[in-house]
């Protein structure tokens, strides 16, 4: 290149110095071994990569790499009409896909101002405290293959897979419904799906009693993962760290009850878990807890759910008014916020998603100072994120 | 009765669920039906299709390939003007490319795409995954009727054309 | 099998031929069986699924294909492995199995040699595994591998000791090392003057028969002690860089120490070939000790793997604490008590 564009050389070296920071500095470590527990790793839920420095079997420095899957959504959503960035956003968090579509149709409904009418609204929070379930029961049997119980998996698998298919009979879609719409939902539930709900309901519930009995009471498990991993509250919220990793040291809040978008939680009774220690055993009992819970508040939203229209009076083709918008939810693996913004075209100008898990792995090198290496395995499990999520 | 500790109980689920029949569907020997709505594959009533190219727009993958001409057609009464209508020369989908989001079956307003759970139309050939016009006709005889809605529901189920 | 082949006048070569062929076919069928009954079925089932289904009926030739698919793979050296040691790590393992399958009796007569020492001989040859876990954590070349042999070393070596001392216990309780001695022990023995079913060892050395499954399963490296192969944190540890035919002796070693191992603890606790009716001397024995021994092993085996399905695995220092703090203090008090009250009664 012959070009000597005073600009473009200044950013090719603002470039080539991040570079340059970001490269692990392997060539100084004088004593210690340094393992890389790389891209692919059984335990690291798909391409993140931690490099760890050990002295023995002891960490001394953790440092977690991501971005390996990143997939370009943000700049995808700016040459995407809403509903195609609908179907996108299904495939960031990929385990409770529902919940991702929610905190965006909210903001471009809040743009648009058209709200959703309230048989609507109750049925968005059924499926997004089914896409909660489907989530958090994977982690309660991920969690056991992590630490060696390879049996729990497979009941994770065999009973989250009468949720996936309820969600199917309704949306059509197993992992990727593809069923919120802007002003309410595609279509409505099929005849037969509520009292089916029910029994799923209560087969999760009876998961959650074996999930109880085959790991949280055995006595090994509480020694691998008590006390390790500990996360201070203070700590947990300079990380930014939300949703069960944030409950569990102890910190109230959940985002379905302090921050109302227009789901009907405040007309359910339900109560935030919350846990004091802050190890890696209190992060797995808040999420056993929290299904639970959402088993509850399904069976009460179904018990009360509203009659009437689908979907509200809009426009064919949709164009969003100019402005802006931020909306987050509490979804499965923490706070997931949209920040929408508008120019008034088909298309959004902008669209910053900001994803739970990418906060829960920055505590990671914090949190992983003077552990074992079978204790970095505990954590990374018990603060549970998905690579979607992190890289988008 | 005393508390047995964690680990026997443990051993207790194992065991009992080991008793228990396995839950598993040995395909392809037993095939489980998909849900009515489940979105297998698309079918298109070719009658029904304009060419308005609407569902090629929208398609986020641009997986949807039309070419259409026009013709005049003889006019409706005598002394009338030739109307002009829209013939389909080619309509295919790259199942290869295709996302199932079903935003083609949704923006569709002339009632000529549909959802049909047919699932099993794996291709040695990835060249293959291009179902023509005609391949996608055939898929209609598959698309099953629209199931009744839950109680409470405003909505009545359409009928798909036969 | 000693006097059976008196009567054939065979030489001595030809002799130890015979038991040399007889061991090697028992460990690869042993490793099969085991492998089927317990990783592919049981398993399954305790995870609600129904494990093979299509080699064969019901999946009974799944191993066997398996072991075709190891066999014709390609055979890779890691570029840095220290090649002769890599290659000699799983024959090492395989030696120490094979040595194993010598002192186990399946009837009164069919035992390859019985030794005085019989028990002993067992313990002493099972160590030789140790060496051969860590010149393959060693030699091929891998970080990983590395962290899975030094675990191995110091796992294998803490759990000989609870293994050792829970035996113990029923040499006391037998008054012989010889492996036939302590069959014949228990089919002798009488409870309280009641003698139809002998006096099996499991009822008296209960503490002894737990301690040495435990120790057993270190020794196998199965969870919940498997930090030398954990799976998921360093992906196979010391297996790690083997694969195809290697990996088979590997795996083979593993199913056919549970194989033996299993028999090694049915002998010494539950009573090895003799069954309840019969006299320890009688021919018949011949014929229905190796079925007896075999639903025997079967019963071990089951609680092995029953316990290896279900829990998780311990970290490494809660391993070690576990053997030297809780394992060896307990097996020490079941030496005292029995010595005790093997004067007293």
């Amino acid at each position: 290149m012959t070009t000597t564009d005073p600009v473009t050389a200044a950013q090719r070296a603002y470039v080539a110095s991040q570079a340059a920071d970001a490269r692990v500095n392997v060539e100084l470590e004088t004593g210690g071994m340094t393992l890389n527990m790389g891209p692919q790793h059984p335990a690291t839920h798909g391409t993140l990569r931690i490099v760890v420095r050990l002295d023995g079997e002891q960490v001394v420095e953790a440092e977690p790499i991501a971005g390996y899957m990143h997939r370009g959504y943000e700049k995808l959503c700016e040459v995407r009409t809403y509903p195609q960035v609908t179907t996108l956003v299904n495939r960031i968090d990929w385990l409770g896909s529902f919940a991702n579509e929610v905190p965006f149709i909210l903001a471009a409904e809040r743009l648009m101002e058209v709200e959703a009418p309230p048989r609507a609204q109750w049925i968005r929070t059924i499926l997004f405290e089914m896409s909660r379930i489907a989530n958090i029961s994977l982690f309660l049997g991920d969690m056991g293959a992590q630490l060696g119980a390879i049996t729990p998996v497979f009941f994770a698998f065999r009973d989250r897979e009468r949720v996936l298919n309820l969600i199917e009979s309704a949306t059509g879609g197993r992992f990727h419904p593809n069923y919120d719409r802007i002003g309410g939902l595609k279509d409505d539930l099929p005849a037969g799906w509520v009292e089916s709900c029910h029994e799923v309901m209560d087969r999760m519930r009876d998961f959650c009693d074996q999930i109880e009995t085959l790991l949280m009471g055995n006595e090994i498990f509480a020694a691998r993962c008590r006390g390790v991993g500990v996360i201070p509250a203070d700590v947990a919220l300079s990380y930014g760290l939300s949703g069960a990793n944030l409950r569990a040291s102890g910190v109230d809040w959940d985002l379905r009850r302090d921050v109302p978008v227009g789901l009907p939680f405040d007309q359910l009774d339900w109560k935030v878990w919350t846990h004091p220690d802050g190890d890696s055993f209190a992060r797995f009992w808040v999420r056993l807890q929290e299904v639970r819970e959402s088993t509850k508040m399904v069976d009460q939203l179904l018990d009360g759910l509203p009659s009437g229209p689908i979907m509200a009076k809009v426009p064919r083709i949709i164009k969003v008014p100019a402005g802006e918008a931020y909306v987050a939810t509490e979804n499965p693996l923490g706070a997931m916020g949209y920040y929408v913004v508008s120019k008034g075209d088909l298309v959004p100008f902008r669209v910053k998603i900001r994803t739970p898990s990418f906060n829960n792995i920055s505590i990671v090198s914090w949190v992983m100072k003077g552990v074992y290496v079978p204790d970095v395995i505990t954590i990374l499990a018990s603060l549970y994120f998905i690579l979607g999520d992190i890289d988008r | 009765m005393p508390q047995l500790p964690g680990l026997v109980k443990g051993l207790g689920v194992t065991f009992r669920t080991m008793l228990k029949p396995a839950v598993t569907v040995q395909y392809p020997h037993v095939k489980e039906e998909p849900t009515p709505r489940a979105r297998g594959v698309i079918a298109l009533k070719e009658e029904n299709c304009t060419a308005c190219m609407l569902c090629a727009r929208e398609c986020p993958d641009w997986c949807i390939y039309i070419e259409g001409h026009k013709y005049l057609a003889p006019p409706r009464r005598e002394g009338g003007k030739p109307r002009q209508k829209n013939a389909l020369d080619r309509f295919d989908i790259d199942f290869a490319l295709c996302m199932y989001c079903g935003i083609c079956v949704e923006v569709c307003p002339f009632e000529a795409l549909f959802w049909s759970p047919e699932f099993e139309y794996g291709e040695h050939r990835i060249a293959d995954l291009l179902h023509d016009k005609d391949r996608l006709n055939e898929w209609m005889a598959t698309v099953p009727d629209f199931e009744p809605y839950e109680a409470g529901s405003e909505m009545k189920p359409k009928k798909v054309p036969r | 099998m000693v006097s059976l082949i008196d009567a054939v006048e065979l030489a001595y070569w030809q002799q130890t031929g015979i038991k040399v062929a007889v061991i090697l076919m028992v460990i690869p069928a042993g490793a099969i069986i085991l492998g089927y009954v317990f990783l592919m079925k049981m398993m399954s089932h305790m995870q609600s699924r129904l494990g093979p289904m299509e080699a064969g009926p019901h999946g009974v030739l799944q191993l066997v294909a398996d072991g075709v698919k190891f066999l014709q793979k390609e055979d890779i050296f890691p570029e840095k492995a220290d090649r002769m040691v890599f290659a000699l790590a799983p024959l090492v393992v395989l030696i120490s199995t094979f040595l194993l399958f010598v002192v186990v009796p399946v009837g009164p007569d069919l035992i390859v040699e019985d030794l005085d020492t019989g028990i002993f001989f067992a313990l002493a040859v099972s160590s030789i595994s140790v060496i051969g876990v860590l010149m393959a954590g060693w030699a091929s070349a891998n970080k990983y591998a590395l962290l899975g042999g030094l675990r191995a070393g110091g796992q294998l070596i803490a759990y000989e000791l609870p293994l050792l001392l829970a035996v113990v216990g029923v040499v006391i309780q037998a008054g012989t090392l010889s492996m036939q001695g302590i069959v014949v022990a228990q089919a002798d023995g009488a409870i309280f003057g009641f003698d139809f079913i002998g006096n099996p060892f499991i009822l008296t050395q209960a503490l002894g028969f737990f301690i040495f499954l435990a120790a057993v399963q270190a020794e196998l490296t199965q969870p919940p002690f498997d930090m030398p192969v954990a799976e998921s944190e360093i992906v196979g540890g010391y297996q790690v860089e083997y694969t195809g035919f290697r990996f088979l002796l590997f795996f083979m070693g593993e199913f056919g120490t549970a194989f033996a191992f299993a028999g090694i603890a049915s002998v010494l606790f539950l009573g090895g070939w003799w069954v309840p009716g019969f006299d320890p001397d009688d021919n018949i024995l011949n014929w229905l000790g190796p079925a007896v021994m075999f639903g025997k092993v079967m019963f071990v085996a089951f609680l092995i793997f029953w316990v290896r399905f279900t829990y998780p695995r311990f970290r490494e220092d809660q391993l070690q604490a576990f053997a030297w703090k809780v394992l060896i203090p307990l097996s020490l008090i079941n030496i005292a008590a029995t010595a005790v009250l093997k004067v007293v009664f």
